[in-house]
């Protein structure tokens, strides 16, 4: 937590005044008992009315003072702490964007949104609350005390054992009933989960006539629930209840020996009251002080994850590199002996790839699920680190490029097709963001993706929803494709990306790459061998190593691996009549 | 839903639970009055401590004995209070979500598929968190609120009735502050939770993806986004944290004008000898805790202002008009024989825009049935009227030589075996999901259906086997075998008719392989209907529906088809067009 401080830096001051302001409205509220125990005192007993009505006036004053300190105090508390909460923000959000996807993998990007949203936002109640409350609650204990020490000493044990008792049952209470609610919580997640695959497979319960059983799982979970709540409300329904018992025997006692105190005479009527009045108060500040405690544990944790995530170094960087404008190798991309392992696993999930592509050629890669064909593709943007060996663009190794420079030469349809809240031209300049409508709409009819836009009564200017929820599967892949395409890239890699489509618009939207994009080098991967049989290369992946490279003949002669795709996959006069 | 009518379906929801309402509101009733009546018991033991030497101890012994037992009782009924509110509230809350989950297993699919799923799960889960925190509230706060506020007014009026004139007339400032702030912090947490949901999309929808932004060097543009979001959410956010940072100092504020009212008015009038010091004290310790119940019970009425809303929503899925049940003479179907009629069908899922109209199509038993066509042009439908998941418009499907209107739902669906493309398993073990259509079935029969979807060698080699746990994330089950264990769980029931839909991408070719293996295994013998993507399965169809924006504009086998020189053919062209 403290770590996090200092984002506070521009808040110095309010994050000091803040807390000054609390405890002065802290003090005035602590004089406010003395006051009117004098009232009683001096005014009762002398029938001073002039004095009483002073007195009185001196309460409201304190009053009106304590208001105006309070409210400058929490003035400056939330300005200080929705500044330390944006600061914290913008710079965690930056940090995130240096990351690499070795770094988005291993921590998950839900993980990353939940702490890029609420682990700030607990943070910053923290901070909040901490500025409020952790010197006010402390002050008007110890005040309380003070004060009763001036008014009686031996009185001050009584205070002195109760304080301590009060602070001990919250306390308890607090440890026992908190990890409860992380069983609530889980049970609550196990609630969700339920509706949420029973939604997601409603078919697939229907078709089995599951619905009875599915009903009582959901029943038996919420049952447990259920129990797990009642059991924690019991343990905090003690709170108050303990704590308004331990305050009231306290007061009995201050009644009782303050009586004989009186009796002996070194005390006064209205000092009893006094007394019994910072009592109560005690008992406030402290249950105002076990919540700040709670706010703090929660705010902590969260601080410690949000530390996890500025303590993750990226791994790569480009502070080395140079901008790099010459483009004379015939090469697009060159592979020389390159692995790769991705940092959790002990194998390399790519070793030993080598070949050459020519600027204008289109590859095809194909291979199993797992036999590393998208990391074949992601070591060429540079997206991963190569363990070994190097990638090479344009004759230049990739390490020596800057990231923009590099990527700006890429453009990427990856497997998930996703596309951002806005227009679909919005979207479609996300490569460059001076596209005209001309471009769009050529690389949309490149990418088959015309007619269905054109359909829309707004064409370029429909508004896509979060994560294109209002377009098909289909739809959406080929306006992603489009979308690298108005990039006016020199290499364009389509990482399955046309799964989504049926034969016929795949067999448009490849001809359309190969006839309208002059000199580009397009790389295809693919499960499909229909997708991929027409390309200058194709390169066959399993298990991480290159089975075969060569045109779709020469595998069907001399590589097993292919042949037995395309065995499963096309017809068997489809294949006799290639392998002629 | 006016608010009323949801008050009284939410109370309808408490009436199996009503005597802990009535208990409850019986021990809030006595712990309020006890709590009334202590400081009247410390005042009068005040008025018996007057001076040096004149202190009347016997007095004050019995009257701490008495005060001793009513904060003893106060606690206890304080105590049982809660537990009874606690169990009405969970309770019924259980009540509410059980009901709701229910429903969601007769409704129509047709409503399911119109829902987001996001909001659904939403509805089950955060909204009736929100009713069950409405509710508890209430029932503690609400009620032994009212009853404090009023009864300070009695205690008070009992002792005198000019300071309590003081105290009542000092009130609807308490009120007005109150009511000023909420309304001014309402605004500002509209707005701010505005910003707030406006940055979480920014966030999922940018780190979410952050691989395409890294793609597109995107981060300088996501960043200024990012920033501008920001800090318009750092002005609305230190606005609406001061407001509501007011509410406390504020109250704190007018309780002090009361204490110090009271403390004046109360000295002025003990002067002339109407009450007593202990009078005064009683009044005092009131005046400190006069203002609490208004705060209270301002905070339980936003709070159940937001219970009645997320009520209403949970209210729409449980009023949500159920699927029409089976007639009531309708046939069990045990085992069809294979044979499917449609005749004359119609049907379209919005009444403006037509589907499918007058199809027409025999099945015998044994046969195949291949459904092609483009991306998007409605194969599912087919899908959803033959397993009655919609019903038709018009016309009539018959199987086995019933209409399936004639038929429980639950024996219908029984006699097919279904594959879909997403897969869907649910969390639990290997065992258990391939069990899942037959949950008697043993570990023999799991392992023969496994055996024969070619899933046993894979399923071994994990370390805990068929007690596999299986779950959304760090599964380590890809893609193609989780469509190997849908095959399976079917083979374990192996019904007489098939509905097969090919993956058409993320499985490896070994997999694949194996699916079609374990397809091909299944179908002999069983009317199958496959919506077909490989041209081999295509070929050896006995009929293919060719359909095209919904609508079947071929039917045929493939030769026939291919002579029509019609869609199909240009379909089945097309894939070799491109050299």
């Amino acid at each position: 937590m403290f770590r996090l401080f200092k984002y506070l830096k521009n808040y110095v001051l309010e994050s000091i005044l803040g807390p000054l302001f609390k405890m002065t409205e802290a003090t005035f509220e602590l004089i406010v008992p003395i006051v009117m125990s004098k009232i009683i005192e001096t005014g009762i007993k002398h029938n001073d009315k002039e004095y009483i009505l002073k007195l009185g006036g001196v309460l409201v004053l304190l009053g009106v003072l304590g208001l105006a300190c309070s409210l400058t105090a929490q003035f400056f508390a939330a300005k200080a702490s929705m500044g330390f909460g944006t600061a914290l923000r913008k710079d965690l959000y930056h940090h995130i964007n240096k990351f690499s996807h070795a770094e988005i993998d291993r921590i998950g990007t839900s993980t990353l949104i939940t702490r890029m949203t609420s682990d700030i936002n607990q943070a910053q109640t923290g901070v909040n609350m901490f500025l409020r409350l952790f010197l006010r609650s402390p002050f008007i204990v110890i005040g309380a005390i003070i004060a009763a020490l001036i008014i009686n000493v031996k009185l001050t044990l009584i205070f002195l054992v109760a304080s301590p008792i009060i602070a001990l049952i919250i306390y308890l209470i607090m440890t026992i009933s908190i990890p409860k609610y992380t069983a609530i919580a889980k049970k609550t997640d196990k609630v969700s989960l339920l509706t949420r695959e029973n939604l997601a497979g409603v078919r697939v319960v229907r078709a089995f006539s599951r619905q009875e059983e599915e009903k009582q799982d959901f029943k038996e979970t919420s049952e447990s629930l259920m129990k797990h709540q009642i059991v924690v409300g019991r343990i905090s329904a003690l709170l108050n209840p303990a704590t308004y018992v331990v305050v009231n025997l306290a007061i009995l006692a201050i009644m009782w020996f303050g009586g004989k105190t009186v009796y002996a005479g070194d005390l006064s009527q209205g000092e009893v009251i006094a007394l019994v009045n910072y009592m109560s108060r005690i008992l406030l500040a402290l249950v105002a002080l076990a919540n700040l405690i709670v706010i703090l544990t929660k705010a902590s944790a969260s601080s410690l994850r949000i530390n996890e995530i500025f303590n993750t170094k990226p791994e790569l960087s480009d502070e080395n590199a140079k901008e790099i404008t010459e483009n004379n190798s015939e090469n697009a991309v060159e592979f020389k002996n390159v692995s790769f392992k991705y940092s959790s696993d002990a194998d390399n999930a790519v070793s030993g790839l080598t070949f050459t592509v020519k600027k204008g050629q289109t590859i095809g890669i194909i291979g199993g699920t797992g036999s590393g064909k998208s990391t074949l593709i992601n070591l060429i943007p540079r997206f991963y680190e190569v363990s070994q060996g190097e990638v090479l663009v344009n004759g230049e190794n990739v390490k020596d490029y800057t990231f923009t420079n590099l990527r700006e030469k890429i453009g990427i349809v990856p497997q998930k097709a996703v596309l951002f809240k806005g227009t679909i031209r919005d979207n479609m300049r996300w490569g460059k963001a001076d596209a005209t409508d001309e471009e769009i709409y050529k690389a949309l009819d490149i990418a088959q993706a015309r007619e269905f836009v054109d359909s829309k009564p707004d064409g370029l200017d429909t508004m896509i929803m979060q994560n294109g929820r209002n377009l098909s599967g289909g739809q959406r892949q080929r306006l992603t494709i489009a979308r690298a395409i108005v990039k006016k890239c020199e290499i364009l890699i389509l990482d399955d990306s046309a799964s989504a489509l049926d034969y016929a618009t795949d067999a448009k939207l490849r001809k359309a790459i190969s006839e309208q994009t002059e000199g580009l080098t397009v790389f295809i991967v693919s499960q499909r061998a229909t997708t991929i049989k027409n390309a200058d290369m194709i390169i066959v992946m399993d298990d991480g190593e290159i089975a075969g490279i060569g045109t779709h003949k020469e595998l069907l002669k001399n590589c097993n691996e292919y042949r037995e795709i395309c065995q499963s996959q096309l017809s068997r006069e489809e294949i006799e009549r290639d392998e002629k | 839903m006016k608010n009323k009518s949801v008050l009284s379906k939410i109370l309808s929801y408490t009436k199996p639970y009503k005597w802990y309402l009535v208990l409850a509101m019986i021990f809030a009733l006595v712990s309020v009055a006890l709590t009334l009546y202590a400081p009247i018991l410390t005042g009068n033991a005040i008025d018996l401590i007057i001076e040096k030497n004149n202190v009347d101890f016997d007095g004050i012994s019995v009257i701490l004995i008495k005060f001793a037992v009513v904060v003893g009782i106060t606690a206890i009924t304080q105590w049982l209070m809660n537990l009874c509110t606690n169990k009405l509230t969970f309770y019924t809350v259980r009540d509410i979500r059980v009901r709701a989950f229910e429903r969601l297993q007769i409704v129509p699919l047709k409503y399911i598929d119109a829902q987001r799923q996001g909001d659904m799960i939403s509805r089950m889960i955060t909204d009736v968190e929100q009713i069950s925190d409405g509710l508890l509230m209430g029932f503690t706060q609400l009620f032994s609120g009212i009853v404090t506020i009023f009864g300070t007014i009695g205690f008070m009026l009992s002792i005198d009735l000019k300071i309590t004139v003081v105290v009542v007339l000092i009130t609807p400032l308490s009120l007005f502050v109150a009511s000023f702030i909420a309304k001014r912090t309402f605004n500002m947490f509209k707005i701010q939770s505005e910003t707030r949901g406006e940055m979480t999309s920014l966030i999922e929808e940018m780190i979410g993806n952050q691989k395409v932004v890294k793609a597109f060097c995107y981060e300088d543009d996501a960043e200024e986004k990012f920033d501008e979001i920001n800090s318009r959410l750092q002005q609305c956010g230190v606005k609406a944290l001061f407001y509501s940072a007011l509410t406390n100092p504020c109250t704190r504020f007018v309780n002090g004008l009361v204490y110090s009212g009271v403390g004046i008015f109360g000295a002025v009038s003990a002067l002339s000898g109407r009450i007593t010091v202990g009078q005064l004290s009683c009044f005092l310790s009131y005046a400190n805790q006069y203002t609490k119940p208004f705060n209270e019970i301002s905070g339980v009425i936003t709070e159940l202002q937001s219970a009645f809303a997320s009520a209403k929503r949970v209210f729409e899925i449980i009023e949500e008009e159920p699927q029409t049940p089976d007639a009531e003479n309708a046939v069990v179907l045990d085992e069809a024989d294979g044979r499917v009629e449609i005749k004359n069908v119609s049907f379209s899922y919005v009444p403006e825009v037509s589907l499918i109209e007058n199809l027409n199509l025999s099945v015998k038993p044994g046969q195949r049935i291949a459904i092609v066509g483009p991306t998007g042009c409605g194969k599912t439908t087919i899908i959803n009227l033959l397993m009655r998941f919609y019903d038709v418009n018009k016309g009539e499907i018959s199987v086995s030589g019933y209409p399936v209107t004639e038929i429980t739902r639950d024996s219908l669906r029984s006699n097919y075996g279904m594959v879909l493309q997403e897969t869907w398993l649910k969390s639990g073990t290997i065992f258990e999901n391939i069990a899942y259509g037959k949950p008697d079935a043993t570990m023999e029969e799991v392992v023969a259906a496994a055996k024969a979807a070619h899933c046993h060698s894979f399923i071994k080699r994990l370390p805990k086997g068929y007690m596999t746990e299986i779950s959304d994330e760090g599964s380590n089950i890809s893609q193609g075998q989780k469509q190997l264990l849908c095959i399976a769980r079917v083979m374990l029931c192996l019904p007489p008719m098939l509905i097969l839909d090919e993956a058409t991408s993320s499985i490896d070719t070994l997999t694949e392989i194996r699916i079609q293996k374990a397809f091909a295994k299944m179908m002999e013998g069983r009317t199958s209907f496959i919506v077909a993507h490989r041209l081999s399965t295509i070929k050896e169809a006995d009929c293919i529906l060719v359909m095209d924006k919904g609508h079947i504009i071929e039917q045929g086998t493939h030769d026939e088809l291919l002579l029509n020189k019609g869609f199909y053919a240009n379909l089945y062209n097309s894939q070799f067009a491109v050299s």
